[in-house]
């Protein structure tokens, strides 16, 4: 019986010998020096992992950092930690940090229950991408917001909401970190991610309708009807296809009041700071 | 009890409600404006050749063809041309269409108005293909496939068999029936027309069990015609699918992917087969076809010989059916038809039903989770997973998850969607699904 023990513990401790003797020269064969720079990079984003940056995620992104030449670093931006953390990330690697303007979600639609009444109902799934392909909607816009909210469902950042009295999604501009997961989730495509004017101020044409003025303005009172009124204003605002598109060269803070009130149907919004 | 032939996999029994079988094809009447789409078919649209402010008579050209899968379309009313341009279509959304005022009801010269039955047919292959190509037939079953390329045989390739396609497998739809009991000698002469453009000598007429009276009148005349045969099939649906129809008469499956020449067998519905009738022996294109008016809110259901770009709304006055009753509109059959948005919307080559409903008939029913019991897989024809197409679909949308459930194979039946318990819409993820593979 003891000479069972003792042979059972010689056999055991002995593979454990012979393995731990593989283990050790194998990790030393193959050993792959963490990267340091990455790490600490990593430490400073938001951790989110909301891909917004058009990596991964958060430790693709610093890995992708940690790489990147002076030129390189230029283009990589995480929207979502925005001026104050990339600045953190250019002091880690000692390059200066790409400057971009915060920048917000926009929508590019007004057609709320009472601008653009519902004329049919939608009783099939609850999802915008299905009811894009089904019809054009219970307002009949055919570039409209269709109500459903697959935009909401997306925010990681809980910046989008619904709102139940006007059937609209609403963009918190606080807690937006313009990650454009929105944008990709619209199948009408209705968002932008939109840069903010010094003061903070922004200017959109919310619509994204191309019918002719009439027919438009038949589903939706808000609707931009290519009257041409604000690009006579600026020059450099296009109206194509019966729709107008404010370029953002156009300044919010030296424009937005003349151009919001010059706009007939109110399709051209001039949002202050103050405002939400 | 003669043989009924059927296909083995899926499938399910709906009711039929086809309470208008007996109710003899009337023509509509002219509207006041017809709106005729150029693109009518699957492929690319039509070239326009008409300008704004033509004088147009019944079955002048107002669109050509424009590539190989593309089709002529023709004016279906005599007028003048008022309007051409983007307008709402069923769905809403925007669509090129010709807009006619309607002025008396002038026929083309060349159309042969006559009733008699031409027996005789005098032309090679290649004219008959011309001239089906030239009255723009394009498969009425709807799927609106230019018929003139399924005509002619791709190189390399033969048919062995012509099956003509009488199974009108959809609820409430009648317009086939009635066709096949008022026109069946000129629907068996279109079989023949068909056969000489494919160079084969047999035919087989498919038609349901529960059309007995098309049966009987077919049967009649198939026996005066060497080559032209009846087979009765099972009422079952999705029986009128090409592939399943294939399957039943011959035995053959089609590979996925693959078109029924690959199996030597060519399919045309019977609308499609009396329009070939008629624009081969009588020189008439494509302009009208059988709509069938029904619904439990249609006040006088009814079977109507239609110009194409007729306003739904003018089908719908003409039964004498006020808006008011009527909560959803359907195109098409049940099973298969798209719910419309729009009733000024015109009927095209494809509509083969304005369907009418109120109350408790058309009502959703309150969806819950899947229970995994496995109905969808059992009642699906091609042999899919329509759960674990959704399940892919929901979660990531990836695409190669989906190409191995073989979501392109849908044949977007709703046999799935229908025998859900848990009233999942399986069908609209199936038709995403396949979306989104055709992006990629």
């Amino acid at each position: 019986m003891d000479n069972l023990i003792w042979l059972n513990a010689l056999v055991l401790g002995g593979v454990a010998f012979v393995a731990a003797f593989v283990l050790y020269f194998v990790s030393r064969r193959f050993y792959v020096a963490p990267d340091e720079t990455a790490e600490k990079i990593a430490a400073e984003l938001p951790q989110a992992n909301c891909g917004g940056c058009g990596y991964a995620g958060c430790s693709d992104f610093a890995s992708a950092c940690s790489k990147a030449d002076e030129n390189g670093f230029a283009n990589l931006y995480c929207p979502v930690g925005g001026a104050k953390v990339m600045s953190k990330v250019a002091k880690i690697k000692g390059f200066s940090a790409a400057k971009k303007k915060p920048s917000v979600a926009v929508l590019h639609c007004q057609g709320t229950c009472s601008q653009a009444p519902a004329k049919v109902i939608y009783d099939a799934v609850s999802s915008c991408r299905i009811a894009n392909q089904i019809s054009v909607g219970k307002s009949g816009c055919p570039q409209g917001c269709l109500h459903l909210g697959d935009c909401v469902k997306v925010c990681k950042f809980g910046a989008l909401s619904f709102d139940e009295t006007t059937q609209m999604p609403v963009v918190d501009r606080k807690k937006c970190t313009s990650c454009g997961a929105c944008v990709k989730a619209c199948p009408r495509g209705l968002f932008e991610i939109r840069e903010l004017s010094a003061k903070g101020a922004l200017l959109y044409v919310a619509c994204r309708n191309t019918q002719k003025g009439a027919a438009a303005r038949k589903n939706c009172l808000s609707a931009c009807i290519g009257c041409q009124k604000c690009s006579k204003l600026n020059s450099e605002i296009k109206v194509e296809n019966n729709l107008s598109t404010i370029p953002m060269s156009v300044d919010a803070d030296e424009w937005g009041q003349q151009l919001a009130e010059a706009c007939p149907t109110k399709a051209i919004v001039y949002k202050e700071k103050s405002h939400a | 009890m003669p043989k009924t032939y059927t296909f083995p996999m899926g499938g399910i029994h709906v009711n039929k409600y086809k309470n208008t079988s007996d109710i003899s094809i009337e023509f509509a009447g002219l509207p006041e404006f017809v709106t005729i789409p150029v693109k009518q078919h699957i492929g690319a649209p039509s070239k326009i050749i008409v300008n704004k402010g033509d004088k147009v008579k019944v079955g002048t050209l107002l669109a050509d063809f424009d590539g190989v899968v593309s089709s002529d379309v023709h004016s279906s009313v005599s007028g003048e041309i008022v309007k051409m341009e983007a307008l709402p279509n069923a769905n809403g959304y925007e669509e090129t269409m010709i807009t006619i005022k309607v002025e008396g009801d002038e026929w083309e010269p060349s159309i042969d108005r006559s009733p008699d039955v031409v027996k005789e047919i005098n032309f090679t292959p290649e004219e008959i293909v011309q001239k089906i190509r030239e009255s723009g037939i394009v498969g009425m079953g709807g799927a609106g496939f230019p018929t003139p390329i399924k005509t002619s045989i791709p190189e390399g390739k033969k048919a062995e068999i012509l099956i003509i396609n009488g199974i009108e497998c959809e609820p409430f739809l009648t317009a086939d029936d009635r066709l096949m009991q008022e026109y069946a000698e000129r629907i068996i002469m279109g079989a023949r027309v068909l056969n000489r453009a494919l160079g084969i000598q047999n035919a087989v007429i498919a038609i349901d069990e529960n059309k007995q009276k098309a049966i009987d009148e077919l049967q009649r005349l198939s026996k005066l015609y060497i080559g032209v045969n009846v087979r009765v099939c099972k009422t079952k649906y999705p029986q009128g699918g090409e592939k399943q129809l294939i399957k039943a008469i011959t035995g053959k499956e089609i590979p996925s992917g693959k078109l029924p020449i690959d199996v030597g067998c060519v399919v045309q519905n019977v609308g499609t087969t009396f329009a070939v009738y008629e624009a081969v022996l009588k020189n008439k294109p494509l302009f009208e076809r059988i709509i069938t008016v029904s619904g439990n809110a249609c006040a006088h259901p009814a079977n109507y010989r239609v110009r194409v770009g007729t306003p739904v709304s003018f089908l719908i006055e003409k039964t004498k059916t006020s808006m008011d009753d009527v909560e959803k509109v359907i195109l098409g059959g049940p099973m298969m038809g798209t719910t419309i948005t729009n009733i000024n919307a015109p009927t095209t080559k494809l509509t083969s039903g304005v369907l009418l409903f109120k109350g408790a008939e058309f009502n959703k029913h309150h969806q819950t989770n899947c229970i995994r019991c496995g109905k969808c897989a059992v009642a699906c024809p091609i042999g899919l997973r329509p759960y674990a197409i959704k399940d892919a679909f929901l979660h990531n949308g990836g695409a190669a998850e989906l190409k191995e459930l073989h979501a392109l194979d849908c044949i977007e039946c709703g046999c799935c969607a229908y025998s859900c318990p848990a009233h999942l819409p399986l069908l609209d993820y199936c038709k995403l699904s396949k979306q989104e593979l055709r992006k990629k």
